[in-house]
Parts: C-alpha cells; structure tokens; sequence
C-alpha cells in the first residue's frame, strides 16, 4: 500500500492505509472499541455513540501549517474538546486515540445504559442471546446496573412479522439501521425503513409484500440484538446449543460458505435437525452474505418425503426391497446390457459421486454414454477459458470490465450480484446484454437490449468494434461489425479494460432435439463469449476469463469428471439407463427408449415412479464430498446429520455396484475418492481435502474470535476456503478462436431463469411456499 | 439612515408589492459590477453572521465552497421551528424582496443556479406570499434564466417541511429537502462541500439573507458601523412570554441589554401583570441555557451574551416571571425535547425520554431528593456524545434551572424536609406521602 498512516492507539503504533476508520485501525492492533450501528460492510453512520474515544490531532501552525513543536521537539498533540465517534473518523498521520481512560469507559457506560432503557432484557428467552453483541458489550463495557425503572420500559409488538420469513421485536431494537442500511448499500432493495421519530421510531416494511429481497434474511445476521428472527429458527434453539457444521449451499453456481447449524430437537421427534444455515466466511466468494433460498432451501435434508429404503417395481408397483436385492438386480440387467448401457447424472451430486458414476460406467459397465445437462453449452469452453486462479470479484475495480450476456445474474447467482454492485460502486464498468431488463442494468455503464435470439450476433459485434485484427475468425466477424453506437461504446470499455470477466448466462430459446442432435445456440453463444475473451487475450489471468451462470452448484465439477473419462453423448441403443439425481420427466422431457431404469435419488419423482429400480441416496447435509462453483473452485462440504433410512451416499453405491462386478475399488470415503481425483483429473491436480479445509485470515473479521462487528458463532470459517482450481489453458497455454455461425432467431420464447422457480428440493420448504407461488405469479415478457 | 434595515416594512407599507420594494439594485450591482469574488469578500469585510443561531461569519462560510465541483446549490433556511422565534415569519410576509434579492445574491456568489428556501410546514400562508413575490420578481427579470439581462441564471424554488423541529439543523433540512427522512447527517463534510445532492451548498437563515442588500448597496463599511466591532448589524430580536408588548424588535447588536429589550418603551415596555418581576429569561427559545435577572443588563450581542453563560442563538428571547413554577417550565422544554428527538444519535433519543420521565415524577411529586439528582446526571450523561446539536441543547434548560433554581426542585423532592430542618421535620416528611397517596387513591374513583 502506497499511502500508509502511522499513528498511536493507546501508545501503541498502526500503520494502516489511508482512509482507513480508527475503529478498523484499532482492531488492526487487537484493540476492541465497542460499536453497534458501525459494521465493516457497510457505510457508517455514527448513530448508536457507542465508539465514543480521545482524538488527539497534531497541531497545526496556522501560518505555516507545519505541525507545532513542544519542548522536546515532538509534535504537539491538540485533542478535541468533545470524545469522537471512531466508526466515522478516519485516521490522520500522528494521530492520538486514547480508547482506554476512564472518559471513554464511562462514555461508553453512559452510552449502554441509554440504550439499555428501552430494551426488553428479555435475554433469557431471545435466539440471539449467547452471541449478542449487546448482551456481550454490556457484560464487557456496561455499567452493570441501571437507575431506569423498568416499570416505565415501553412495550412494543414483540412479534411483528416484517414479511413471511422475518420477524420483528419492536421492543428489542435498537434503532441501528444496520438492517435498513444493508437493504438500501448491500442488496439494494428499498424496502426498509424507519418510520415514526425519537423513541418511537421503529422499522418498518415500505414494500407490498413486506420485506421483498431476495436477500432479507443477512439483516438478522447482522442485526446486534434479537430483533430480527426468521420464522425459520426463532424460538428453536440457542446459540451455545448449537452444531455448526461447515457446508457448501447445495443450489446454485456461486457456492456459497455457509454453516448447516444443527441440534436434535423436540419437534423433531428427538432427531437431529439443520436448525438454521448462516453464511460462513469467505471473502473470496460470498464474504459474509448467501441469499433467502440458501437459507431457508434446506428443509428438503429432513423431509418426510425422502426415500427411506430401495424399491425395486414388482408387478407394476415399486416395493421395498434390500440394497443386496436391488445391486443383485442391477448388476444382472446391466450385464445383460453388455455395453448398452446409458447413464443420467444431474448436476447436483458431488465430483465424487460424479467420479465413480463415471468410472463405474467404464470399469463395469463398459460404456461411456453419459449424460449431464444436456441444455448447458460450453462447459467445455468454460473449463479452458473459465476465470483464472487468484480470481476474486471483490478485488474488481477501476479499470475492470464485466460483460453479462444472456444472464439475469440477480436470479442465477444472487450473491454475484451483491459483489457485482459493489465492483460498479469501486469502478468497475458494466456491460449487461440481454433480451430483457434485468436488475443488473441498474448497474450497467452500458446496457444492450437484443431481440430474442440475437445473443450471439450481439456478442460477435461487441468483437467487431472492439479489434479489427488478422485472425482466424476476423472475416466473419466482421460481418457483424456494429451500426449501434450502444454497442460501439461498450466495445471501446472493453479494448480499454484492463481486466475482463465474461459472465455467460442460458436465458435464450432452449435447445430441442432434432433427429437425436439437439439444435443448440447456446452452443453458439458459449463459443461466441470464449472468442471474446480469447481474442482480447483476457485469459488465464486472475479476474479474467469466462464466469458462467449455470444452472446449479456442482454443474461445472460434474462435467470436470465425467469429460476426464471420455464421456460421450448418447449414441447407440440403450438397454439399461441409470439416471441420478436428476427428473427429465418431471422437467418435460423424455426417457430415450430403454429396458430398464434405475433412479438415484432423494424423491420419489416422476421419473423414480416409472422406474425399475429406485435407489435412496443421502441428501448433502448428510455426508461430506465437494462441489466446484463457477469460478471452478472446488470446496468441501461436512457430513452435519445422520442417513436419513437406509440410504446411502451416491459414491458408495457406485463403489457397491462395482463390487458386483468384481471391481476391487479401494474408497472407503470420499476422501479418498478425491485422491483418485486429484491425480487423474489434470485442474484438479494436488487437490485434497486436508489442503481443501485450509482456512486464511479473513478481513473484516466478523467471527467469534471478534465479537466486536458480530459475535456470530456461525461466520468463523473453519471448514476451509477451498481452491481454484486451473483452467486448461493456464495448463498447457493453448487457445484457439473457432468459428460457429449463429443461428438464426428461432422464434421460440425463452425461459427466463427464477431463483424462486418451484423444483424437488426447495418445495420442501414449507415456509418459502410463499416465495415460489409469488415467483410464479410473475410473468417475464422476454 | 432608515430607521430599520430589515423590517422595513414598518416603515414602507406595501413593501411586499415590487412596486414598492423597487428594483433589485444591491443584486443588479452585483451581476453587472462585480465578480463573485468580490461579493463574497464584500460580505466578508462587513463581518455579517450568520442569524440563525450559531453567529458563523456567512462571507466566510460562502467562500468554503469549492470552486470545481458544479452544480452548488444556495438552500434558505426559513424553518424557524425555534420555539419563541417568529423574524423570519415576519421577513417573508412583510418584505419578502429584501430576503429574495439576499439570496439570489448569495447564489451570485457561490455560483449557485438553484437556490431553494426551505419553509418550515405551517408556513403556507407565507410561502404564499414568498411565491406572489417570486412570481413578480422573475416577471421583472431579476431572476430566470438571465438575471439584469446578463448570463447569470438564478431560479428559487419554495419548499414546505412537514412538521420537525429537527429540520431546522442544517443537515438534516438538506436530508427534508432531498425527500428523505429528516435526521442529521454525519460532519464532516460540511454542506458548503458535500451538500444537498452530494454537491456544495451553502445554507443560510432567512435574516442572514436579508442582511445582504443592505451591505451591497451601502458597503460593508456603512454596515459595520451598525452594531459592535464583533457583532455587526441590527439583529430582529424576537421578544415573548410575560411581558406587556411582545414582538420582533429591530436593534443594533451590542446597543441594547436585556433590560431594555423587555422593559424599554420602544421594546417590550414592561411585564404583563404590574408588579412582578423578571424571573428567568431563555435567550434562544428552548435551546439557551436560561439565565436570571441577574443577567438583565448583559448588552445583547454574541459576545457580551456568550460570556453571560447562555447563547444569543437566534435572539428568541422568552420572559418568564416571578409567578412560574421553574421546574415546570423547564419540564415543559424537555417535553419538547423529547417529542422532537428525531431518534437518530442513542443519547438524545433515549436521554430525552428519561428526563421527561424524571420530570413528571417530579412535578407529580413522587420524586425523591435522588430523582432530582438523577436528572441532573441523565443530563450530563448525554452532553458531548450526540450527533448533532438538539441532543446537546436538550440538556441545557434542564441543568441552567437547577442551577439557578435548585431549591424549587428541591422543595418538590418528597423527602425534602429531611434535609432542611434536621430532626424535627423528618417525622412529619415520612407522613406525607402516604397522606397524599391514600388522599389520591380515595380521588380516583369518585371523579
């Protein structure tokens, strides 16, 4: 850092950057000043005078403006007459903060005692008690006793419901702003606000339904004291009683760090439950936010409905049956296939699981026709030209370029868009590219709206205008060189960036298939996003590269595992199908024409119900493995609850299969599936999981070890913050530009794609019905 | 010399009507004459300070404004929601040119294209006026797009509050004005570099406002022979409570005391009810420390009343006489305290709430000698740690009273007499309250 401060705190010297606030400084030397309005995150307000310390500046000549000299020639110090507020002061060379003298404690003894008055001292019963930052301040800095009566406490609604999924104590707040202040900074939803004055101020919903953010549930994280709950967790358990067990969010591409906090519990029945998900820390990929589907979308671990044993369909009806019963039957047909045999996986398993379905496939099997999304394009394109090693989107700024096309970040991967918005506020430019509004061109420096199905031709004029070099594909390109000045414009951002990040979405006409072969533009479009980025030659760089918004969260890693073993498309004949964890019947699709069908799954669906064999796996929650996100960073997921029945996770299936067929694998855990991994999988290469749950020191810190900003017993990463892992050509440094003429506008209406989209999974969660029916309602005009 | 510089509507009738006000000269001067820099440093030289409240020099605070980042806005504070202060009221309805040509002025010289007065909400019948006013001097060219035909583009725009006395701090009218919630912002910045909209601006009291013709057409010289060396110009002093000829009274700052103020022939002429006397006075409506009748020949200008031990403010000045009950009336100020907190800073919202409390304990007499004591220290608790200034006043009525009136608090402690009279009384202090409790019981349900 160029520009350094050095000053004291309590005689003790800091050298921080410029700019920083003296309350960071001070915990930059472990110095703890108490706040409860000031949170690293976000902007501070200086309302709760918690912070309240001695500023001594140097003394300033009023002629000369060099500094006054004392007797010993030292900088004379010329503190204020009033205490300051450290959460708004930035710190000045030689400055003097005294944090420590009986002024300040008594200021901050004042302070609690005030904001003790009207609070309920209800601790007793109240969720945030055991990690209150008011329960631990007032302990640590309080007074002890209070000469309010408490006789004349206000009494307020204590369960005002906000929205469907939060609650709130009016008596417990104490008027921080911080939720309202995340709404508005963070997430960028209005739907907060105060409303009446003085001590009858009180938070309120603005927005119809109430608290409309895909985001609301961080404002209890952050809330200080137990004013804000969701109807998830409230009155379920406290804090101390509490397993917090390190798990990756099971739903979509940004694979959030969050921490499954788990108990047994009376309703329950005396089993263990996840009794709320928090996210962890990980400044690297969701900092300290997930959205309301990560945090409510886990009640399908625990649900009713889940399969409890292996059913094998006996005259026309599927029982129950053992696992000896259904492997016995499964090896005989599949046998009996003799190569024929196709398999099914969806996106959502672990690379482990991935991995030994693949090799179970070419070891027993004998067959390499396998499956995984067949409407996602460019997986391929996205593990040679994916975002480089180091990539970090909160390190975008000044200078860095992010071009969206084709993708509605906000409902794909909400968390991006959290750390998307405060790139633009550090600087970066925006380019959004879509064929409709999404909440990214509030955002965007340039927003281009295409006619549906133009995706590609877009992206080709975008490199038209932005070079005009020899190259392989130059002469077609030029076709579409640009009339739009839109367009032009966006095209100059990107010759002129000196980082570029592609993201590429699939909201364009989904692909059919035509004689077997699916018609595909996303294909198109996907080669179309690596020219881009290639020709710019923004690849194999941290923060450059290809970022795509696919659809769930392992979509990447299971295509990593199953293109290292030479996975084809379905081809021949398929005598026997094994389909895992994925419903194309249920999605509308069709099986391909087969004689037998094993299902691997959670639920019984529809495509279980016309299955031969239905075999029960573990839900994440209950077993440990990996996913890759987006980024193609691999992180690990802990086993947080025991099997539900008698299902088993979907490697150690595949490794008791195998045993039918006289494979001798040597996985006894997915572990040591991962070593198997590491060393035949080139990106995945030193990968393991003792390097996987490596944890580094994460700034701001907001865990236990500071109650200062939180005192979350949740936040504290101590489950690992994975790895990256390389893109192909930062292996082996080979690029090339490929020509796909694109397709012409096919006329078919797209999808857009909804976080809130009813699935499987998420209709477990009784509570977010609301979200999915309001999801529903709402009709995108593409 | 006229005999007022800004009521002069007292002695022009009609000067409302542009008709009578006659041309925009000071601001004609200004456009075509001088630079902006020379208006500042005019306003400089003639030491003007700011009327509403804090006596900040106002040709200082313009040139604070940077030059390089445009737009800069002028913002009129015309909220006047001290209680007790009614000058700006009186400006605007009666001589609302004076106080436009003062800012189109200050808008001249800060560079400002916008210039916005912020009313307080029960002025509509003023703004009405203002308007009418507005209305005749852009039909006359004095404001518009070419101010005395020259490029200088001026356009003054009326905006009425909505009922907070907090919207009167600078800081928050700017957050009033921008359609937010009216709560304090953090300083620094100041307005006059990050302001309305994030851009500079300048704030100004109606009064200041209307002080600036006068400097431009006369000089800054003429202007400073009016008042004190440090305290320059006439000041509208603002003269209420319990005497005879309440009202806004004009007077050169530093001329006139207390004295003459409440009991002059030309001012208050005397008290209200024959044969009482001064009690208490509040100087700056409820946010002053309230001073005594010891108090009543301090000359009234910033200085000679600072160093009195309360503040000239906004020069509201409420008389209160021997006939009031002090603990009252200084729970009466708490009271408006506490409805006014905006909420915003944990001292000033919790603090006033408690004090207001300790107050009616008080006045109800159900408070002990240590009830009495804790008020004072709610107060002192809360000074030094607000976000703003209103938290700091609030405290200032409670702990000027108990200075100055502390035996009436006191006398109204119920073990009171314990203290006084040593023995003898305290059988009798130990009686009373349950006497006025079982009296109390037996009241409620037969009325």
């Amino acid at each position: 850092m160029a520009d350094l401060i050095n000053l004291f705190i309590d005689d003790v010297a800091v050298s921080v950057p410029k700019g920083t606030l003296i309350v960071d400084a001070a915990k930059r030397a472990d110095i703890d000043i108490p706040v409860f309005c000031y949170h690293p995150k976000l902007k501070p307000v200086g309302m709760c005078r918690m912070c309240l310390v001695q500023v001594g500046r140097v003394k300033l000549d009023r002629g000369t403006g060099q500094p006054v000299l004392d007797a010993n020639g030292s900088p004379e110090i010329a503190y204020g007459p009033k205490l300051e507020t450290s959460c708004t002061t930035p710190v000045e060379p030689g400055m003097r903060v005294i944090t420590n003298t009986d002024l300040v404690k008594r200021a901050q003894k004042d302070v609690l005692e005030f904001l003790l008055t009207s609070h309920p001292l209800d601790c007793p019963i109240c969720d945030k008690g055991g990690e209150c930052p008011l329960q631990n301040l007032t302990l640590t800095y309080g007074p002890g006793v209070t000469r309010f009566d408490y006789a004349d406490k206000q009494h307020l609604d204590k369960h005002y419901p906000l929205g469907e999924l939060i609650f709130l104590d009016k008596e417990r707040c104490i008027q921080c702003a911080r939720c309202i202040r995340f709404q508005d900074e963070i997430a960028d939803d209005h739907v907060l606000g105060f409303y009446e004055r003085g001590r009858k101020m009180q938070i309120e919903t603005m927005s119809t339904p109430g608290f409309d953010s895909k985001f609301s549930g961080n404002t209890t994280d952050i809330c200080p004291v137990g004013a804000l709950t969701t109807r998830d967790f409230r009155f379920r358990a406290r804090p101390w009683e509490i397993t917090n067990v390190p798990s990756i969010c099971p739903h979509c591409p940004v694979g959030c760090n969050i921490s499954l906090g788990t108990r047994r519990s009376a309703k329950g029945g005396g089993e263990w439950e996840i009794l709320r998900v928090m996210p962890r820390q990980n400044e690297a990929v969701n900092e300290i936010w997930i959205c309301d589907k990560g945090r409510f979308g886990h009640h399908y671990a625990r649900s009713q409905a889940r399969l409890q044993k292996p059913l094998i369909k006996k005259e026309g009806r599927l029982v129950e049956a053992t696992w000896e019963e259904a492997f016995s039957l499964i090896a005989d047909r599949f046998r009996a296939a003799n190569g024929k045999a196709a398999g099914w996986l969806g996106d959502r398993v672990s690379n482990e699981d991935a991995w030994l379905f693949g090799k179970l496939f070419r070891e027993g099997f004998n067959s390499a026709q396998l499956v995984n999304r067949p409407h996602v394009a460019g997986l391929d394109l996205v593990a040679r030209y994916g975002v480089g090693v180091g990539t970090n989107l909160g390190n975008l700024g000044q200078g860095d370029v992010v071009f969206i096309v084709a993708g509605d970040v906000e409902e794909t991967a909400p968390v991006h868009m959290l750390r998307l918005k405060a790139a633009v506020e550090r600087g970066a430019k925006l380019i959004v590219a879509n064929a409709r509004e999404t909440k990214m061109d509030r955002y965007a420096a340039i927003s281009i709206q295409y006619q549906p199905g133009m995706d590609t031709q877009t992206v080709y004029s975008l490199l038209a205008s932005v070079s005009n070099q020899q190259s392989a594909i130059s002469s077609q390109v030029a076709k579409f060189a640009p009339s739009d000045n839109k367009i032009k414009a966006a095209g100059q951002l990107i010759a002129e960036a000196q980082n570029l990040i592609v993201m590429l979405g699939d909201e364009r006409p989904y692909p059919v298939m035509v004689q077997g072969q699916y018609t595909d533009a996303g294909r198109a479009l996907a080669q179309a996003c690596a020219n881009l980025v290639v020709a710019t030659g923004h690849i194999g760089k941290a923060n450059n590269g290809l970022l795509p918004l696919w659809p769930h969260n392992n979509t990447q890693g299971v295509y990593d595992m199953l293109s290292a073993q030479g996975a084809e498309a379905l081809s021949g004949e398929v005598k026997a199908l094994y389909l895992v964890g994925t419903d194309p019947i249920g999605e509308g699709q069709n099986l391909p024409p087969t004689d037998f069908v094993v299902v691997q799954e959670l639920f019984l669906t529809p495509t279980a119900q016309q299955a031969d064999v239905v075999l029960p796996a573990l839900a994440w929650a209950e077993r440990d493995g990996t996913f890759t996100n987006a980024e193609r960073r691999v992180q690990r997921y802990y086993k947080a609850l025991p099997p539900t029945g008698q299902a088993k996770a979907d490697w150690e299936i595949f490794r008791l299969i195998a045993e039918k067929f006289g494979l001798k694998w040597s996985f006894f855990s997915a572990e040591g599936v991962m070593h198997e991994i590491a060393a035949q999988v080139a990106a995945y290469a030193g990968l393991d999981y003792v390097c996987l749950a490596e944890t580094k020191e994460e700034w701001p810190p907001v865990g236990t070890s500071s109650d200062l900003y939180f005192g979350g017993t949740a936040y504290d990463n101590r489950g690992g913050v994975g790895a990256q892992t390389k893109s192909l050509f930062e292996i082996n440094g080979r690029s090339e530009l490929k020509w796909i003429e694109p397709p012409p506008p096919s006329g078919q209406s797209i999808e857009p794609r909804r976080l809130n989209r009813p699935g499987t999974l998420i209709d477990q969660s009784a509570i977010y019905e609301v979200r999915l029916r309001a999801a529903e309602l709402v009709k995108i005009e593409a | 010399m006229d005999k007022y510089v800004l009521l002069r509507h007292r002695d022009t009738p009609d000067i409302h009507k542009l008709s009578v006000y006659g041309e925009y000269t000071a601001l004609q001067k200004a456009v075509t004459t001088l630079t902006p820099e020379q208006v500042i440093n005019e306003v400089k030289v003639s030491g003007l300070r700011g009327r509403g409240g804090a006596g900040f020099p106002a040709g200082v605070k313009w040139s604070f404004v940077p030059k390089d980042r445009l737009p800069h806005y002028v913002t009129v504070n015309a909220d006047e929601s001290e209680p007790g202060t009614f000058k700006d009221r009186e400006l605007m309805e009666f001589n609302p040119h004076q106080v436009i040509e003062g800012a189109a002025i200050a808008a001249y010289a800060v560079g400002a294209t916008r210039v916005y007065h912020y009313l307080r909400g029960e002025f509509k019948s003023v703004a009405r006026r203002m308007q009418a006013a507005l209305d005749e001097a852009y039909a006359a060219g004095y404001l518009g797009q070419n101010v005395f035909g020259t490029h200088v583009e001026i356009q003054m725009f009326l905006h009425l509050g909505a009922g907070a006395y907090i919207c009167g701090e600078e800081s928050a009218l700017l957050e009033s004005l921008e359609g937010k919630r009216g709560q304090p912002r953090l300083r620094p910045p100041f307005p006059a570099v990050v302001g309305l909209y994030n851009q500079p601006t300048v704030i100004n009291n109606t009064e200041t406002m209307a002080n600036v013709p006068y400097i431009l057409n006369h000089g800054a010289e003429a202007y400073k022979k009016l008042g004190t060396e440090k305290s320059p110009g006439t000041k509208i002093f603002c003269l209420s409570g319990m005497v005879k000829r309440p009202g806004n009274y004009e007077a050169e700052l530093g001329k006139i005391s207390f004295r003459d103020l409440i009991f002059g022939e030309n001012f208050g002429q005397g008290m209200m009810v024959e044969g009482r006397n001064v009690k208490a006075i509040l100087p700056s409506g409820a946010s002053g420390p309230i001073v005594t009748e010891a108090a009543l020949d301090v000359l009234l200008d910033y200085e000679s009343v600072a160093a009195a031990g309360t503040i000239l403010g906004s020069a509201s000045v409420i008389v209160l006489d021997d006939s009031i009950d002090m603990v009252w009336a200084a729970g009466k100020v708490t009271h408006f305290f506490r409805h006014e907190s905006c909420g915003k800073c944990t001292p000033c919202r919790e603090g006033t709430y408690w004090m207001e409390k300790q107050y009616q304990d008080i006045l109800k007499g159900k408070a002990t000698l240590a009830d009495v004591q804790l008020l004072q220290d709610v107060a002192q608790q809360i000074i030094g740690k607000c976000l703003c200034p209103l938290g700091e006043f609030a405290t200032s009525p409670v702990l000027s009273s108990f200075q100055h009136f502390q035996a009436e608090y006191e006398a109204r402690a119920t073990d009171a007499k314990k203290v006084v009279p040593a023995k003898a009384a305290s059988a009798k202090a130990a009686a009373t309250p349950t006497a006025a409790k079982t009296a109390d019981t037996k009241a409620v349900p037969t009325t």
